[in-house]
């Protein structure tokens, strides 16, 4: 019951949190910011429009937004929010999830190529090459959490007292997995210093040049899946650096917000105070991802 | 060097029988010595008269102006093939009048539309057609080429131009830029409008330059027609000029830095520009100066009030234009992307004859407030400035270290009173048979005007040149071998005008 509460909670506040965003951009930047319910607003909008389509596409470009929404709700229902197990869980499911988020991206992926516009193409390549790096620090994370749990639910990994567990083992490399998740973040969700989630220069975009075709209801699907999957990896983060858990379900749920939050204002300072990086030096700084969850796997190797 | 080029002044009429008109060979080979002794093209046009077509070229060697004409011939050998800052003269003089430079690397339509002759199109275009016409692009072949086209089109809000990349990967390997969308045929509309309408048409040839556009043309008719502004009115035309160039200079760099998603001197660089645009609202009650310069002076004057106005709000705003510009040039993330970026070589510059922020960023340290001084510049201490790099950082850091500079210049120039007497134009006579060339630094660098007048004292020609005029070319340049995410970086330090140059 608590799963299905939740995972609803999630939900319904993901865009709320993703607005959060905004805010502290906007504080910087020294102006007042959209509402705090301007995603709402927005996804409301969007749903009452219709969709426009090229006559040049195919079904494939109608399933993208599709596709990538619910490989993102799936995700979403193996998720342990708050420390609480999830939905669903089984053996393995590390795995399946990595690969569901390929999917959908994936599916946006050929969504773009469908329209055959050169800028969507060239996002297209952008986006196909920056995850794979990340993929690979994924892969690395795994492995580390698989040699201290021997388990691989992702549930084993972040719900109950195995969070704390795994810093009172190995403190050090646990660090060192935060930051790499925090690169992940950024890149797999399209933000600063990797993309620009504001610009309106289709020829610097990344992610967002591959739905510059979508319109209407097939944005908003877009928009959605993109709230969950940022919410899915702030959590991962949120859940490692705030592990601990009191017995009153409505305090942890809160606390948690909190740090939720936290995650999501420092996305937002790092868009704030720093430019983003020349597209030619992203690897780079996605391979510092690896790198950190590389070293993690090593420094623990010698506790063994 | 011994040349037949007669020595003019910038503002300063010239009759136009004392301007050598040679034969063409002559003028040819002068000319090329000239440009290749490190020379600059400012002005090289056709003209008709009495149903003859002639050509007049005003170069320019360090502090000097030097103009001469000839007799046009239906076509030439290309002074292009053997010297490049001639290229964009030529096609233009191809595709005004239908004279054809033989032997031209890369002619091809400047603007896209009919000679104004009559005469078969140097081009073969049928321009019942859309751009580009009978134009092939430059194509790249080979299995990892791709083409992007972006254009005309603009999803944002600036002008219309078409940007074609040939891309090896994230790599550009060239980048070909057609204008001519917004051709409205400036030139010919100066010459048959209502002589009360020039001074409006001036100052809405690029909306962006309002202020040097009308500069220049106020002081041609002044030199016609030997009206003399006072020296209030001298000082009034420099600080809008200077108001001009720091509002857009500050609205860009925070361009620059929102392309380089760095976002508080973008926020704060858009409401600075708003801050300057209304101090020349508060001069002459539109933000972008339109209505304020006039033949024989200005038509609002500095009262004692709106000077002391004005003076506070520059003191206001200094030291946060100074912060501003001091947070952008000193975050690390932001120099890693302005540094090395789209570098155009000292050589390419020459070649192409950048000017303006443009060229001084690449090394050349032409200002014409420095060497053709006009208005209350002469008094002005301009100092010579250049850097050396070429790339983006040169590029924002010229028009940074111009902005202080500017503030510097105004803050001078509203010190002591000012007084004039405003000038409510009214119909001039021009002297008849003449030649004046007037030169200002606009924001984006040279910008000149050129009259010549018939024996009746009627406009014969009117030619304006834009400083983009120059330095469209410098942007394509600055894309080789750069990722193409990083065009629009470049677009915006150059940030040239299209109107302006599709006039």
């Amino acid at each position: 019951m608590k799963s299905v509460v939740f995972l609803a909670l999630a939900m319904l506040s993901a865009p709320l949190f993703s607005a959060v965003i905004l805010k502290v951009k906007a504080f910087f930047g020294g102006k007042k910011g959209p509402p705090l319910l301007i995603n709402y607003y927005t996804l409301v909008k969007l749903f009452q429009k219709g969709s426009v389509y090229s006559n040049s596409t195919t079904l494939i470009f109608k399933m993208g937004p599709m596709v990538s929404l619910c490989s993102a709700v799936t995700v979403m229902m193996f998720l342990p929010i708050a420390g609480y197990a999830p939905l669903f869980s089984f053996n393995g499911d590390v795995i399946f999830l990595l690969y569901l988020l390929g999917l959908g991206r994936f599916f946006t992926i050929a969504a773009a190529m469908d329209t055959a516009s050169p800028f969507e193409g060239m996002g297209a390549a952008r986006e196909a090459y920056f995850p794979i790096i990340c993929e690979a620090t994924l892969f690395m994370i795994l492995i580390l959490f698989y040699m201290f749990t021997s388990d691989l639910r992702l549930a084993a990994f972040f719900s109950g007292p195995r969070p704390l567990e795994l810093w009172q083992t190995a403190g050090a490399p646990l660090l060192f997995v935060v930051m790499s998740l925090f690169i992940i973040l950024l890149t797999e969700n399209s933000r600063v210093p990797v993309d620009d989630p504001a610009t309106h220069l289709e020829l610097t975009m990344i992610h967002e040049v591959m739905v510059l075709d979508h319109s209407g209801p097939d944005f908003a699907f877009i928009e959605l899946g993109s709230f969950f999957k940022l919410f899915f990896y702030s959590t991962l983060i949120a859940r490692l650096i705030f592990p601990f858990e009191f017995s009153n379900p409505i305090v942890n749920a809160g606390l948690f917000a909190v740090v939720l939050l936290m995650v999501y204002a420092a996305v937002g300072i790092t868009e704030s105070v720093m430019a983003r990086y020349r597209m030619d030096k992203v690897p780079k700084f996605v391979l510092t991802s690896f790198a950190l969850a590389f070293f993690a796997t090593v420094i623990t190797l010698e506790f063994f | 060097m011994k040349t037949d080029f007669l020595q003019i002044e910038n503002g300063e009429k010239t009759a136009r029988d004392q301007i050598p008109h040679l034969a063409f060979d002559d003028f040819r080979k002068q000319a090329l010595n000239i440009v290749t002794d490190g020379g600059k093209a400012i002005h090289f046009f056709a003209y008709p008269e009495n149903g003859d077509m002639k050509m007049m070229a005003v170069l320019r060697t360090g502090d000097k102006l030097l103009a001469a004409g000839c007799d046009a011939p239906e076509a030439y050998p290309s002074l292009t093939a053997e010297c490049e800052p001639f290229h964009m003269f030529e096609r233009e003089i191809a595709e005004q009048f239908g004279i054809r430079p033989q032997g031209h690397p890369w002619l091809k339509a400047v603007r896209y539309h009919a000679n104004y002759r009559g005469k078969p199109d140097v081009f073969g275009n049928n321009y019942e057609e859309d751009i580009p016409g009978n134009y092939n692009y430059y194509a790249v072949e080979g299995e990892e080429i791709h083409e992007v086209a972006v254009g005309p089109v603009h999803a944002g809000i600036i002008e219309p131009g078409h940007f074609r990349f040939n891309c090896i990967g994230e790599r550009v390997l060239h980048l070909e830029i057609q204008l001519g969308y917004q051709h409205r045929a400036v030139e010919n509309l100066l010459l048959n409008a209502d002589p009360r309408r020039l001074p409006v048409i001036a100052e809405s040839i690029a909306g962006d330059t309002s202020v040097g556009n009308c500069l220049c043309y106020s002081q041609a008719v002044e030199s016609l027609s030997s009206l003399v502004p006072d020296e209030g009115a001298r000082i009034i035309r420099t600080i809008a000029l200077e108001l001009e160039r720091i509002a857009n200079h500050v609205g860009d760099l925070g361009a620059l830095s929102g392309d380089v998603a760095f976002l508080p001197p973008a926020n704060y660089c858009g409401r600075m520009r708003g801050d300057f645009l209304n101090m020349s609202l508060l001069l002459c009650g539109n933000r972008f100066g339109k209505g304020l310069v006039r033949p024989g002076g200005v038509c609002f004057s500095l009262a004692d009030e709106v000077r002391k106005i004005l003076d506070g709000r520059i003191k206001e705003i200094k030291p946060q234009v100074e912060h501003v510009i001091d947070l952008l040039f000193s975050t690390p993330s932001v120099l890693a992307r302005f540094e090395d970026c789209g570098a155009v070589s000292l050589a390419d510059a020459e070649k192409l004859g950048l000017v303006g922020p443009a060229g001084r960023a690449c090394g050349i340290p032409y200002d014409a407030r420095r060497c053709f001084p006009t208005e209350h510049y002469p008094k002005l201490d301009i100092p010579e400035y250049a850097l050396p790099t070429g790339d983006v950082y040169a590029r924002g850091k010229v028009r940074a270290d111009e902005v202080m500079q500017s503030i510097n210049v105004i803050q001078s120039l509203i010190n002591g009173p000012v007084e004039t007497t405003c000038v409510n134009y009214g119909n001039s006579d021009l002297a008849p048979s003449s030649f004046v060339m007037t030169l200002n630094e606009a924001w984006r660098g040279e910008l000149s005007h050129c009259v010549l007048t018939d024996e009746d004292g009627k406009i014969l020609r009117y030619k304006v040149k834009d400083p983009s005029f120059h330095n469209w070319n410098g942007l394509a340049m600055s894309l080789r071998d750069t990722g193409i995410s990083d065009f629009p970086l470049n677009n915006k330090s150059f940030n040239l005008s299209y109107c302006g140059f599709d006039l």
